[in-house]
């Protein structure tokens, strides 16, 4: 039958065929079970004949059929010679979704595949990036071993055009490569290295992710990279930047030592043992004071703060889990915000973000608190989003907001949803034991829930309060009582149970009604599920102990009854218990403790939360949400000791020069100009700094907005040397810089918008470097002045002994990063107004050159 | 990262599947519709299944689950959010996302699949881009295509993804050219039994629907931008721009997204449009029980409220319900014992009213509990935190614009316990 039914729908799928392709010359008729084959034959027959005719429409439908079978996961494996005749189509779709088609079947016709290798070179070397780069991806995503060399060599080629949209795929088709064959790991790696120097944008993301993939291990290929990868996180796609933060939390674990306060004691002692020769003078910093953050730890965590604002939940859990994991324990507060907001999102978002926020809350309570109430439960929530909703208030509870909550959870008790109730009894339990104050509050509580209608309800208001009163042995006689009467109506086991156990705990403390309890007991003994019969043996053996005048006869009928009982764990039980307590001959010495056996004080069960474990995964990965360790999951480091040496991220500033420059703007400009659009970024990152600390460098700011936006370029120059000696007086290097500066500016009076916006960028970049030569120490800046007085006005010689400070130790990117404290008072007067800064950051770098032209153009339209 | 998409309809059929890297049998779903099984409900269905081999992770939109098949360690939230980045790709090309459209255009759902994702790895997901390279279909481009024999696939290639602006396609020309705004706030808010607010909270958006000609530079400022208290944006706003000015910079992608969401920070006091009144009593000895809903204004600012829906979960002992509302239509589901009151305009003059009888399961017991009634309403013309666009100023072109602010108010998770 089956069988028939699908050659059924076969055949109708063949009569679509003929409607839809027009070449088609075969009529299908339908006759009989001989008919059926031929027709599942003549379909694909059909098909191939579309797909050799000369007419591109009949391909075009053939193909869209044929990609209509393979998301069905029909196998359309067999008109693979057809198909891969098509790839030199001109027709872009029928290439394209040829295309597709080689990627899924290539794998099953291998040697045909290899018949198509060859159009995908010749596109390689296409004058069309973009037709080079597809071709990479579809020759890279082929996987037939055969062609492994071609692929190497492919990407190898790929990593080093000039198009940064090429290098990209590159950068895909290396994890491609590397799932095919492993055993090209280290020449993969090679290529990784190079692609992680590119300072596009493009690629950042993918080859991070190829980087993740081919070898996490080799950290030592992020030091150079490391500080160009933050500069450029807030321009990358938003997919590529959870790549990289991911990667950075881990890399930052290893190089950074820890921020938080706890450890500082202990490290600073160490320390001072193991200290090396070379960084003597960092460490001396060090012991002076507790703690100094690395600025590239510093950098890390600024450049990624403006990431919280994503759109993208995954790029915001991303910049969470990094202030988590990184950030010193008073700043980490701001992602809270954040990721409540998150849980606005769809349910699957909620799911992920409450789970992270369950496991943060448990650590650090005071960061969720003020946001307690965007965790209070709706009814319209799914169960899973209830119950982890439930988690997050219980670990917030608190002396200050346990009444609100209380409150709360009664609503919640009465919820009809029955499982959600229960849980909100085990929540009160959780909160009655971690605040003692609230404990008799909460017993009482639950007692009044033990009237509830709802079975279910009452069995874990029982099993609750059993384990609330384990904690607070003391007068609890009255509640014991009114569970004995429940005894009557309750039916659930588990309850049933506890109520026997509290009762044989604390029978010395009721001892009219326990003997009654095991009575009552005795009668329905044969009845009684397993879990309570081995409670009612207990009781009765605790009872014999302390009252045997009064049970003596009854436990004796019972341990009767447990002898013959079908349960071996009973009988066993019944055995044990009474060689423990029945006085003979044979018993040993153990019957004299039998009391202290059984009646022992027994420690009260901790209830702790189910997230309590997963703190040790690192936060916002698969693992964490599952709780095990998932394939491919990296370790996040334990922070080291020691730092190990910050020196290694230093770059060189010629290299610096040559790699840093955004790549749009390396057409346009000189080569003496490219070392400012460098430091101008950095500038733009110094003035959110200086924004933040003080309110003077926004005042500066904008002030040269003022002279930015009119059109006359001198007064541009004035404001900008005005605010330049305001910061930095003692300094006559600037003057003189400035005066220069206005020199040339007002020789270039008149020239275009453009030619202005890059003065004042130089300018900056003067500025900056200034600064740093200074803070580097007070007597080389001064040593520098001299061959400064000396020099003549020329650009190339000032960006050489620019760079002479640098190279020493420390590079560009440290010093606006350095603690106030560290650094002369300096502010680094934004030559730029904020405003064009903020375009510069804002957007893609590589384009901040003709975004500037455009926006100042229309600056003077907004003045006036 | 990601090796296969399933996609799934509700009655537990696979009717599209996938793959980036090599293929993954369909049988792994398997253990998808298990835990399907086990949750009963679609939405309780876990996000994150684990199998021996591989890891599911789904989404459930639309009636359909999008399953999509992992193999190694990555963060959960990138799957999912890409996930949900897919289905609002489709959304966006076809109008509604079904079963039915699927099908139908199938081959296109693959092309776009194609170019979303490389070897795993989310390659375009920009709709502007996507829709450069491939066009979405439209009734007069599926006529020209079966008489010309042209073809869905952009003949230009995809410059965007090249483009400083990667948001932006390029050449974008209009003969009207207009940018819209809709400023819409939504109130959460959980009412107990007495009327007063447990929590309350306004969550913002605006959308915008910008159709300019060229690569206008958009800037908005606020009257008020201190209400905002945590705002995301779309890529394309200059966030330092925002530190520093209040004020939202940008160059737009060409067509509908949404710019900005904003929450509004929690001092403010939010005004409740709504009060609800409500009579809901089930007697023990009785199979009959009282149900009386009264819906009113309370703080509107003077505008209307429309669109009032009211919905409750009854509890499982209700069998039925005779109700008759002074306005609007009412439904009552005996099988998932939904009730539903679409009750239109509220008249301040008149307030609209649902009252009537429950018959109860003889012999049960009554529910502990009265059930929890949702509201769903608008206010047009009106954002209620005040929040106000100041100006919206464009440079970079030279054309003027036509501009246009719209606001409305919603209700977002609103309760009402009784």
């Amino acid at each position: 039958m089956s069988s028939n039914s699908f050659a059924y729908n076969e055949q109708s799928g063949g009569g679509e065929a003929t409607e839809l392709g027009q070449e088609a010359t075969s009529t299908i008729s339908p006759s009989g079970a001989f008919g059926l084959f031929s027709s599942d034959l003549k379909k694909n027959e059909d098909l191939k004949q579309m797909l050799e005719s000369n007419k591109d429409s009949a391909k075009l439908d053939a193909m869209k059929r044929i990609v209509g079978m393979m998301a069905k996961g029909k196998n359309a494996s067999e008109l693979f010679p057809a198909v891969v005749k098509n790839v030199a189509s001109k027709n872009i779709e029928i290439k394209k979704l040829v295309y597709v088609y080689l990627v899924r079947y290539a794998e099953e016709q291998q040697d045909l595949a290899l018949l198509s290798i060859s159009t995908f070179q010749r596109a390689l070397k296409d004058p069309n990036q973009l037709i080079r780069a597809s071709a990479l991806r579809v020759l890279s995503s082929i996987r037939v071993p055969i062609i492994v060399p071609i692929m190497m060599l492919a990407i190898k080629e790929a990593a080093a055009d000039l198009s940064p949209y090429v290098r990209k795929n590159a950068a895909h088709a290396i994890q491609k490569l590397y799932s095919l064959d492993p055993e090209q790991k280290e020449m993969l790696i090679e290529v990784i290295e190079k692609l992680l120097k590119d300072k596009s944008t493009l690629v950042a993301g993918s080859v991070v992710m190829a980087f993740e993939e081919v070898c996490p291990d080799r950290i030592d290929l992020i030091h150079k990279n490391y500080r160009k990868l933050c500069n450029l996180l807030v321009d990358v796609e938003e997919w590529g930047q959870v790549v990289i933060i991911h990667m950075l939390t881990r890399y930052a674990r290893t190089q950074f030592v820890s921020p938080w306060k706890e450890d500082d004691g202990v490290e600073d002692n160490e320390k001072n043992f193991y200290e090396s020769d070379d960084e003597e003078k960092e460490k001396t910093e060090k012991r002076k004071k507790p703690y100094t953050m690395d600025p590239d730890h510093r950098l890390l965590i600024r450049n990624t703060k403006p990431l919280l604002q994503s759109r993208n939940a995954a790029v915001v859990m991303a910049v969470a889990q990094l202030f988590w994991h990184l950030s010193p324990k008073s700043e980490a507060s701001i992602i809270s915000k954040s990721l409540v907001r998150l849980l606005r999102s769809n349910r699957e978002v909620q799911y992920i973000v409450l789970q992270n926020i369950a496991t943060m809350s448990i650590q650090r309570k005071g960061m969720f608190e003020p946001y307690l109430k965007s965790f209070y439960v709706r009814s319209t929530d799914p169960t899973m989003i209830k119950t982890l909703k439930l988690e997050i208030l219980t670990n917030l509870a608190n002396e200050a907001n346990i009444s609100t909550l209380l409150r709360e959870f009664q609503t919640y008790v009465k919820s009809q949803d029955k499982q959600f109730a229960a849980a909100t009894i085990q929540t009160i339990g959780r909160c009655a034991t971690n605040i003692s104050e609230i404990t008799d509050a909460c017993l009482n509580g639950l007692v009044c829930l033990l009237s509830n209608r709802d079975e279910i309800v009452v069995a874990e208001s029982v099993v609750v309060i059993k384990k609330l009163l384990q904690m607070q042995p003391a007068q609890h006689g009255e509640i014991i009582k009114h569970m004995a009467k429940l005894l009557d109506s309750i039916t659930v086991p588990v309850a049933r149970a506890s109520i026997l156990w509290l009762i044989g705990e604390n029978c010395e403390r009721v001892p009219k009604i326990a003997p009654d309890v095991l009575r009552r007991m005795a009668k329905s003994f044969t009845s009684e599920d397993d879990l309570v019969k081995l409670q009612i043996l207990n009781l009765g053996a605790k009872l014999y102990l302390t009252n045997s005048k009064q049970t003596k006869l009854l436990t004796q009928y019972i341990l009767n009854l447990g002898k013959y009982d079908q349960n071996y764990d009973i009988r066993d039980r019944t055995r044990f218990i009474r060689q423990l307590i029945v006085p003979n001959e044979k018993s040993g010495a153990l019957s004299k403790y039998a009391k202290k056996i059984l009646l022992a004080q027994k420690p009260a069960p901790l209830l702790e939360s189910p997230f309590k474990d997963r703190d040790h995964f690192q936060l916002g990965t698969l693992s964490h949400t599952l709780n095990t360790k998932a394939t491919g999951y990296l370790e996040l480091s334990n922070w080291p000791e020691v730092a190990p040496d910050p020196a290694v991220r230093n770059v060189e500033v010629i290299e610096l020069a040559k790699e840093w420059t955004p790549a749009g703007k390396t057409k346009k400009e000189n080569p003496s100009k490219k070392f400012y659009s460098e430091s101008e970024e950095e500038d733009g990152s110094s003035d959110s700094n200086s924004d933040s600390e003080s309110e003077s460098g926004s005042e500066s700011g904008e002030q040269s907005e003022e002279g930015d936006s009119s059109d006359d370029s001198s007064e541009d120059s004035s404001s900008d040397s005005g605010s330049g000696s305001e910061s930095e007086l003692e300094n006559k290097r600037t003057a003189k810089k400035n005066a220069k500066n206005k020199g040339r500016s007002d020789s270039e009076d008149g020239e275009k918008e453009n030619e202005k916006s890059k003065t004042s960028e130089s300018s900056s970049a003067e500025s900056s470097s200034v600064e740093e030569s200074s803070s580097d120490s007070e007597s080389e800046s001064e040593s520098a002045s001299k061959p400064e007085s000396r020099k003549v006005t020329k650009e190339k010689e000032k960006t050489r002994q620019d760079r002479n400070p640098v190279t020493k130790d420390v590079s560009l990117l440290d010093l606006d990063d350095f603690n106030p404290v560290s650094t002369p008072v300096a502010l680094p007067t934004p030559a730029l107004s904020p405003s064009l800064i903020a375009d510069l950051e804002g957007l893609n770098l590589s384009a901040s050159s003709s975004v500037i032209n455009s926006r100042s153009s229309t600056k003077p339209c907004s003045a006036s | 990262m990601i090796h296969s998409l399933f996609l799934i309809n509700s009655s537990g059929d696979i009717f599209l599947e996938k793959h980036w890297k090599s293929v993954v049998s369909r049988s792994v779903c398997d253990y998808f519709f298990e835990a399907q099984e086990r949750a009963t409900e679609a939405e309780n269905v876990p996000p994150v299944i684990p199998t021996p081999h591989h890891y599911l992770l789904s989404v459930y939109r639309h009636k359909i689950f999008f399953v999509a098949v992992i193999q190694t360690e990555v963060p959960p939230l990138f799957v999912i959010e890409f996930l949900h980045r897919v289905v609002d790709t489709f959304q966006d090309y076809f109008g509604v996302c079904s079963e039915p459209v699927i099908k139908d255009n199938v081959v296109v759902v693959y092309e776009v699949l194609e170019e979303m994702l490389d070897n795993g790895f989310p390659l375009a997901t920009e709709s502007n881009i996507l829709k450069e390279l491939i066009k979405p279909p439209t009734i007069l481009r599926t006529v020209v295509n079966t008489i010309t024999g042209s073809t869905n696939v952009g003949d230009q290639l995809p410059t965007g993804q090249l483009s400083v602006v990667p948001w932006r396609r390029t050449g974008v020309k209009y003969t009207n050219n207009e940018a819209y705004f809709d400023v819409i706030e939504e109130i959460d808010a959980i009412i107990d039994k007495s009327g007063s607010t447990i929590t309350a909270e306004i969550q913002g958006v605006i959308d915008a629907c910008v159709k300019l000609t060229g690569m206008p530079d958009l800037t908005l400022s606020f009257m008020n931008p201190r209400l905002l208290d945590d705002v995301s944006f779309h890529p394309c706003v200059r966030f330092k721009r925002w530190e520093s000015e209040r004020i939202l910079s940008f160059i737009p992608p060409d067509g509908n997204f949404r710019l900005l969401s904003y929450h509004v920070s929690a001092q403010n006091l939010v005004a409740i449009p709504v009060y609800v009144k409500h009579n809901i009593s089930f007697r023990d000895s009785s199979s009959l029980g009282r149900f009386e809903i009264t819906v009113g204004p309370k703080q509107t600012m003077g505008k209307a409220i429309e669109g009032v829906i009211v919905t409750s979960q009854m509890p499982k002992g209700v069998l039925n319900m005779s109700l008759t509302p002074s306005q609007g239509t009412h439904t009552f589901d005996p099988v998932t014992k939904m009730l539903s009151w679409d009750v239109g305009k509220i008249n301040p003059q008149k307030l609209p009213s649902l009252k009537g009888t429950m018959s109860l399961q003889a012999g049960a017991s009554k529910p502990d509990e009265n059930p929890t009634i949702n509201l769903q309403f608008k206010i047009q013309q009106l954002a209620i935190s005040g929040l106000k666009v100041n100006r919206l100023d464009m440079y970079g072109e030279k054309y003027k614009p036509f501009k246009g602010i719209k606001y409305m108010t919603k209700a977002g998770k609103f309760q009402v316990r009784t």
